[in-house]
């Protein structure tokens, strides 16, 4: 009996559905889909033929394929572009026109979006399927001058921020599932911090895949202009479904002089069932441009859910004496793929990075760490360190790592170190003996494991993590 | 409290205990001696319940049948195990650890789980008892420890989760004179009479400071002699070559 309770807290706890009538674009990839996206948003002119012109790009480009996981086929004139609750097609004015359905099901993901409920003072930008459908504490955001909304609010509203920096970062052209997010993007959200501003509280993005045969297309852009700090959480959740789900974001940073951006990532869209059916392919093209000089932009991940996870937050460090980090945590169990790691491109002086990489597989898992060190000719006495490590838990799991480094110049220096370990059954007895359970005793390594990784968390996340970070190993060992 | 039966051990084919008896009870101090190789360490894992034995005989702990119960299930009724070379958890800081440990023995004993708070004035009362410096549980488990610090840990350990069973596996090797008396003192202001001891030890030395009950020689797998505190003199003058 006790067994049986286990087991049903190990089934994937935010795998729910909400019932919820909804608007869709028709079926299928083409000019009439983004221009019905683009006109549902109500969009000016220029911003549909940004997106045309991706999708005339797209045409041209051919979908990658030199990742380790590999993956059906995926048919995209099969799938739905835009779906958004019907009750939140105009944007409700205030927290109490939101669909209380939406609320609900926020809250039984852990995120009220009533005010009076502070979570902490954090911010947070809800996104249901295609669309926003809350942003709160923005009066005293406001105040400050920092603009926090979704992505479709800015282009209305903020025209001038969005053309200077969208795919400034990211170009309409870059790769396949870039160029494809800029043609049929629906929603994420925009940030602006203004100078010598220091953002008061965590900005957070909450994605929630809800509809079926639905591909969620979001952008991020964030703009942190000279002396500026903020950081910002996203966390992502699906329900459980038996076909694979398209995830394709693009994340665009931009830290001018002096500024720093702290971008934080919890994933944990459904990874399929135990057999490997089902779940998300999370496809995202994450990209920082440290383009002042003394700038900064550190990326935490923690990438626990998803059938495949394939991306590579990176660091473009322009500015002189800018300085890109990248902390990582990715767990795959059962048959979860994740091919990730980072790119950092130093071109300016100075330029130094940072990452710390703890990839853990068990199951029937793979995991690859792959990632670009790349020192320009001009970026002298730069330097770079770079840790990997992988831990494995069982037989029939796999750990790659496949780090490139590219140093063009005399005066800089790359350092590069990487472990692989088992979880060791010494060390289980051992916490076993002093009264853990196995998977209190597993949690326990792992977290000590990913520590260097969860402790760049903010706090609030940090403690969440953790759990996350055993749940996703529950049952792994035995 | 421990009553163990014509235990046999084996382990990858290997027959290590062959037909081990066992009588312990509440309040005694019981020294397990014996030569390399005799089975001393064996014990000590199949009582813990260490994964990896075929196991004959009986080993009734408490009156419950030890073979039903899984090595944390043992830990959580009482029995603690001092290991012999306490293993390093890297990224786990101590008194994390040490409280995860205590309140799951507290909520199997049906304790209320202590908070932070309470749980680092309890942990910091223990250690100035053994003369444990404060900083030492806010580092990693037993990373970069010294074999002394890693064997006070244990000590710790035993001292913070009242186990009614205590087994030493080896304590005293690899300690200084300081060391063996501070391990030492902790086993002794822990003696009462419902807590019982088991020492598996190589040498006399650290029965100079734990006065035993009773010492059994261990060789080949069998107990083959059993006496007071006198046997552990006599065996450091002639050795186990003239016992059998």
């Amino acid at each position: 009996m006790k067994n049986q309770d286990l087991n049903i807290n190990k089934e994937y706890k935010y795998g729910f559905t909400t019932d919820i009538e909804s608007i869709r674009a028709p079926k299928g990839l083409n000019e009439d889909t983004i221009k019905f996206i683009s006109n549902i948003k109500k969009e000016p002119k220029w911003m549909l033929e940004w997106r045309l012109k991706a999708f005339n790009r797209l045409q041209s480009l051919k979908e990658p394929n030199w990742q380790k996981p590999k993956y059906p086929k995926i048919n995209y004139q099969d799938l739905y572009y835009y779906s958004a609750p019907k009750s939140a097609s105009e944007k409700p004015k205030s927290l109490d026109e939101i669909d209380p359905k939406i609320l609900e099901t926020y809250k039984k993901l852990g995120i009220p979006l009533v005010e009076q409920q502070r979570l902490n003072g954090i911010a947070v930008d809800a996104v249901f399927d295609s669309v926003s459908v809350a942003t709160t504490f923005k009066d005293e955001l406001t105040k400050k001058g920092i603009i926090f909304c979704s992505i479709s609010e800015a282009i209305q509203k903020h025209p001038d921020l969005v053309k200077k920096y969208l795919g400034s970062v990211i170009p309409l052209s870059d790769h396949y599932f870039a160029t494809l997010n800029s043609a049929v993007f629906t929603d994420g959200s925009f940030v602006y911090i203004p100078p010598n501003t220091r953002c008061p509280m965590e900005l957070s993005t909450y994605f929630r895949i809800n509809a079926s045969e639905t591909g969620q297309f979001e952008r991020t852009l964030i703009i942190a202009d000279k002396g500026s700090y903020v950081s910002y959480l996203e966390g992502c959740t699906a329900p459980m479904r038996d076909e694979n789900q398209l995830h394709a974001a693009n994340v665009e940073l931009i830290a001018l002089d002096d500024a720093e951006i702290k971008y934080s990532t919890v994933q944990n869209w459904y990874p399929g069932d135990k057999n490997g059916v089902g779940g998300i392919f999370n496809f995202v093209t994450k990209r920082g441009a440290c383009r002042g000089k003394n700038s900064k932009i550190s990326w935490t991940q923690v990438e626990t859910g998803s059938a495949i996870t394939w991306k590579y937050p990176s660091c473009i460090l322009q500015g002189d004496n800018s300085v890109g980090e990248f902390y990582s945590i990715a767990i795959t169990n059962n048959y979860q793929k994740a091919d990730t790691g980072t790119k950092m491109i130093h071109l300016g002086k100075n330029t130094k990075s940072k990452i710390i990489s703890k990839g853990i597989s068990a199951g029937n898992a793979d995991n690859t760490y792959r990632g670009l060190v790349d020192i320009n000719k001009k970026a002298t006495n730069s330097r770079n360190y770079t840790q990997c490590d992988s831990l494995l838990m069982g037989n029939k799991c796999g750990a790659h790592t496949v780090p490139y480094i590219k140093n063009k110049n005399s005066t800089s220096t790359i350092e590069h170190e990487a472990t692989t370990t088992k979880i060791n059954e010494e060390q289980l007895y051992y916490c076993n003996q002093r009264g853990l359970d196995q998977e209190e005793a597993v949690s326990l390594i792992v977290n000590g494991f990913c520590k260097e990784v969860l402790q760049q968390l903010p706090m609030e996340f940090a403690v969440e993590a953790q759990k996350l970070v055993a749940i996703s190993l529950e049952g792994s060992v035995g | 409290m421990l009553k163990i039966k014509n235990l046999k051990a084996t382990i990858n084919e290997k027959l290590i205990l062959k037909g081990l008896d066992l009588d312990i009870k509440p309040g005694e101090v019981h020294a397990i001696m014996g030569p390399n190789g005799s089975g001393k360490s064996t014990l000590a894992n199949v009582l813990s319940g260490k994964n990896g034995y075929e196991l004959e005989g009986e080993i009734s702990f408490k009156g419950m049948d030890l073979n039903d119960l899984k090595i944390e299930e043992r830990a959580q009724k009482g029995i603690f195990l001092a290991f012999q070379y306490p293993l390093e958890i890297p990224g786990v800081n101590t008194n994390n650890f040490l409280r995860t440990s205590l309140n799951s023995v507290r909520k199997a004993r049906g304790e209320k789980e202590l908070d932070t708070l309470s749980f680092l004035k309890l942990i910091k009362e223990k250690a100035k008892e053994l003369n444990i410096d404060e900083k030492f549980l806010s580092r990693q488990l037993n990373v970069g420890f010294s074999g002394g610090e890693k064997k006070k840990n244990e000590i710790l350990q035993m001292k913070l989760l009242e186990p009614k069973l205590s087994i030493l596996d080896e304590t005293d090797s690899g300690l200084d004179i300081d060391a063996l008396r501070i391990v030492a003192d902790g086993v002794n202001s822990y003696k009462n009479k419902e807590n019982a001891f088991l020492i598996i030890t190589h040498y006399q030395r650290l029965l100079d400071y734990i006065k035993p009950d009773f010492i059994h020689v261990l060789s080949a797998g069998k107990i083959i002699k059993t006496g007071n505190a006198d046997l552990g003199e006599q065996l450091e003058k002639t050795g186990y070559a003239n016992l059998s």
